[in-house]
């Protein structure tokens, strides 16, 4: 069965996801949830809880208020912390058991909205899908909301899409990643959502480009591609393969097309080499390490960016039963109990999946060299 | 003169009942405490299957494996074919099957976690774990829940937890002058009270904490009397003593003098013991608190109530003793807390009485300008204070004995620096981290 999972984790959830994307931009989450939700985030799937303080709570939804569809007690509690702390724009998110009880939190929504007069909206999660819808769908959510019509675009600028810990937990990953980007030449306009404000955010329709550096980007890419007509490109700048993606990039602005530079690297999935994990990421991973694999994903909100290198695959069976024959493979630690014996590893820590087990020694992908470890593990 | 005081601060003159409003709630990055993956660990060969949505099953897959305990922890998601289908029983049950033929060697125990979905889809978790039980008779299916849903008006997960993790235990024979204490996460100390005091009358204590194997733990069902110290841990011990046909005696964690001479009376009288001095125990208590009194002077004090059940007792015998606390962390007042609380109104209308979980304490002022010492790593972390004891949910303090310990406690504390940013985000103390 492949909801059955023996020893394996699972990656961190669609409740989760929202908060992480939406962490540094002013806001105020609400998870209408009776407990769990905010610790099991705070724990494992925010390394910037301790030092920072963004407003996230959950509501402490008690049995006698779903039962009795008390949804008077979540509107006049997020009324009141919204009065007494200020945020830029509210946000629900729905757990399992409203969403079997049908809450309608469009209409909370414009409630709140209207008694507190701050922008309000829902991001319909049920705590049943992983993070990648969850962290799409709330970014995506900004750039329908919050992204004004550009006065006018600016030339060889950027905005980096997907950007959150659950992917790039490594300190220092975002700043490396903007400095790889602007070395090359290109501006970065901003970073969703990392070290830009609300504000900032707001004018990435001046931007020429848009580069969705991971699963969670695409999107708001195409939200942005819709709005503003943006080219985008999908891609991780990373080692030598970030030459090939700022020729991507370059080639969307000059033919306003969107680019996909992981589908060109067609090789045969026979080689025995596996990578498993964010396909966008990962994939970008075996094209610096220039290592003809498959990328095994399994997430989900991927379907656009499966290619003839990546394989979805759906609970640890599946996941077990591709790696049968698997000479190396590039992987979070936690995975190490379904690799075929004798494979050659390479390990990515990955906070998505492991959560905070291996923070101390998480490798910023912008800064590894890659040559040195294709060596490493003698490939 | 009156005090303008914001929504997260009360006064024992101002605390009514409840002590805060029931509102959105914020969860501080302190995790010390242990949580019900923890607490069944403590089995031993237990096997944990959790039955859940992904977001729900990740604090829990992950708690497993910081304790390095992967391979004694398993589940199965629930999809939302499953709650909209009408299949949840189905993928319930033959997922619980499914892991449990995948595992390399059948547990001789299996602790199953459903949670608020399945009592809202009104699932038979019984007819489950019939099933279950004619399919692996060799295993003893735990009938535990994790859902916190019905924790507002009832009992938490924990604490039911507490209840059935004893289940599996079966009348056994009562061994002669062997007493069995269960309940709490921590063993007691080597010299509390309630440790000497059978010692010094021949009794030997059983613990959970003494168990290597799962045999180990089925004979705790030979102690002829069962003790319990941990609040938390009162309704799954009284329960499983009855069931057991045996006495059982709460004997609660306390730091007020007369409260723990009562137990220690109770605990006499049941088992017809000779007592300890305790008018020496308390001389000695007076001795040690002053002592620490004396090194930390006026430094003031931030305690919380995840150090132990009874905060306010705590504040109480520290103010008594002179000692400057300034600030207590807790979003309850539990009833037999309520004396002190009214020793509180009339000799310490200063104390501020500080919500930990209401939204606005994420924004609080963290900063201090004096050097605080913290009692308990929630005050650690309000408080910003390198200074800190780091016990939770009363550790193994008991009694006289426990008194003195927290005096020798409080003297570290005050004199050595911890690293609060490393330590308290870590999950259940004691327990292995591998973060």
């Amino acid at each position: 069965m492949n909801t059955s999972y023996r020893i394996i984790p699972c990656y961190t959830g669609d409740v989760s996801g929202v908060c992480s994307a939406l962490f540094e931009l002013g806001g105020m989450v609400v998870i209408h949830d009776p407990s769990g939700c905010n610790s099991t985030y705070n724990t494992h799937d925010e390394t910037r809880w301790y030092d920072h303080d963004s407003l996230i709570f959950i509501s402490g939804l008690a049995e006698i208020d779903a039962v009795f569809g008390n949804d008077q007690k979540l509107i006049d509690d997020t009324v009141d912390a919204a009065l007494n702390l200020h945020p830029k724009f509210i946000t629900l998110v729905n757990s399992p058991i409203p969403y079997l009880n049908g809450t309608d939190f469009e209409a909370i929504s414009r409630i709140i909205q209207q008694r507190t007069g701050i922008p309000t909206f829902y991001i319909p999660t049920n705590g049943m899908h992983d993070y990648v819808p969850g962290a799409g769908m709330a970014l995506a959510e900004i750039a329908k909301r919050f992204v004004a019509e550009p006065e006018e675009k600016k030339a060889d600028s950027v905005n980096l899409l997907g950007v959150t810990p659950l992917d790039f937990a490594a300190d220092g990953s975002a700043d490396a990643l903007r400095d790889t980007v602007e070395r090359a030449g290109f501006s970065v306009h901003t970073c969703w959502a990392m070290g830009d404000t609300l504000e900032t955010l707001s004018h990435s329709g001046e931007a020429s480009v848009n580069l969705a550096v991971s699963a969670i980007g695409l999107r708001t890419a195409q939200v942005l591609r819709e709005r503003f007509g943006t080219p985008y490109v999908v891609g991780t700048p990373v080692g030598a393969f970030s030459e090939t993606i700022f020729s991507a990039i370059r080639k969307a602005v000059e033919t306003g097309e969107n680019q996909f530079p992981l589908s060109e690297r067609l090789h045969p999935t026979e080689s025995g080499i596996f990578a498993i994990g964010e396909p966008v990421t990962m994939g970008s991973v075996l094209a610096a390490l220039d290592l003809p694999g498959t990328v095994l994903c399994p997430l989900e909100d991927c379907e656009a960016l499966l290619n003839p290198n990546t394989l979805s695959v759906v609970g640890e069976e599946e996941a077990e039963s591709a790696l049968k024959d698997a000479n190396v493979v590039i992987a979070d630690p936690l995975y190490r109990p379904i690799f075929p014996k004798g494979a050659k590893v390479i390990e990515l820590p990955h906070e998505a999946f492991s959560g905070r087990c291996f923070r101390k020694t998480m490798k910023d992908l912008f800064n590894i060299d890659y040559d040195a470890l294709r060596k490493e593990a003698s490939l | 003169m009156l005090r303008r005081l914001g929504p997260t601060v009360r006064t024992p003159e101002t605390a009514g009942d409840p002590l805060f409003p029931q509102k959105l709630e914020f969860n501080p990055p302190v995790h010390e405490n242990w949580n019900i993956v923890h607490i069944a660990m403590q089995i031993p060969e237990l096997h944990q299957i959790y039955v859940c949505g992904v977001n729900c099953m990740r604090g829990v897959v992950l708690t497993a494996a910081e304790m390095a305990a992967s391979d004694r922890f398993s589940f199965v998601l629930l999809r939302e074919e499953d709650v909209v289908d009408g299949t949840i029983w189905e993928a319930t049950r033959d997922g619980i099957a499914d892991v449990l033929r995948k595992l390399p060697k059948l547990p001789p125990c299996v602790a199953v976690f459903p949670v608020c979905t399945h009592h809202f889809m009104g699932v038979d978790m019984e007819s489950i774990y019939r099933s279950l039980e004619q399919e692996f008779p060799e295993i003893d299916f735990v009938r535990a829940w994790m859902d916190p849903i019905m924790q507002k008006h009832g009992l938490p997960p924990d604490q039911r937890l507490r209840k059935v993790m004893y289940d599996p235990l079966l009348p056994l024979p009562a061994e002669e002058k062997t007493v069995t204490l269960l309940g709490a996460e921590f063993a007691l100390e080597s010299d509390a009270d309630i440790r000497r005091l059978l010692s010094k009358n021949g009794y030997a204590l059983r613990e959970l904490q003494d168990c290597k194997t799962y045999a180990d733990y089925l004979h705790l069902a030979e102690g002829e009397t069962f003790l319990v110290t941990y609040p938390g841990g009162t309704f799954g011990i009284t329960q499983t003593a009855k069931r057991l046909n045996r006495p059982c005696l709460y004997l609660p964690m306390s730091f007020d003098y007369d409260c723990i001479a009562a137990s220690l009376e109770e605990l006499t009288d049941a088992l017809h013991l000779k007592p300890l001095d305790t008018l020496e125990e308390q001389r000695q208590c007076e001795a040690a608190l002053a002592n620490a009194r004396a090194v930390i002077g006026d430094t003031p004090i931030a305690i919380d109530m995840l150090f132990h059940p009874r905060p306010l007792e705590l504040t109480k015998l520290l103010l008594r003793h002179g000692f400057r606390v300034t600030e207590v962390y807790l979003d309850a007042v539990d009833e037999a807390e309520r004396p002190a609380l009214d020793w509180l109104k009339a000799n310490a209308p200063d104390l501020e009485l500080r919500s930990i979980i209401l939204p606005e304490q994420r924004i609080a002022d963290r900063t201090r300008l004096e050097k605080t010492l913290a009692i308990g790593p929630k005050a650690a972390w309000f408080t910003s204070t390198p200074y800190f004891v780091n016990v939770v949910q009363g550790g193994g303090l008991w009694g006289y004995a426990g008194i003195r310990r927290l005096c020798d406690l409080l003297i570290d504390a005050y004199q050595n620096e911890k690293d609060t940013r490393d330590i308290v985000p870590r999950k259940g103390l004691g327990c292995v981290s591998c973060i």
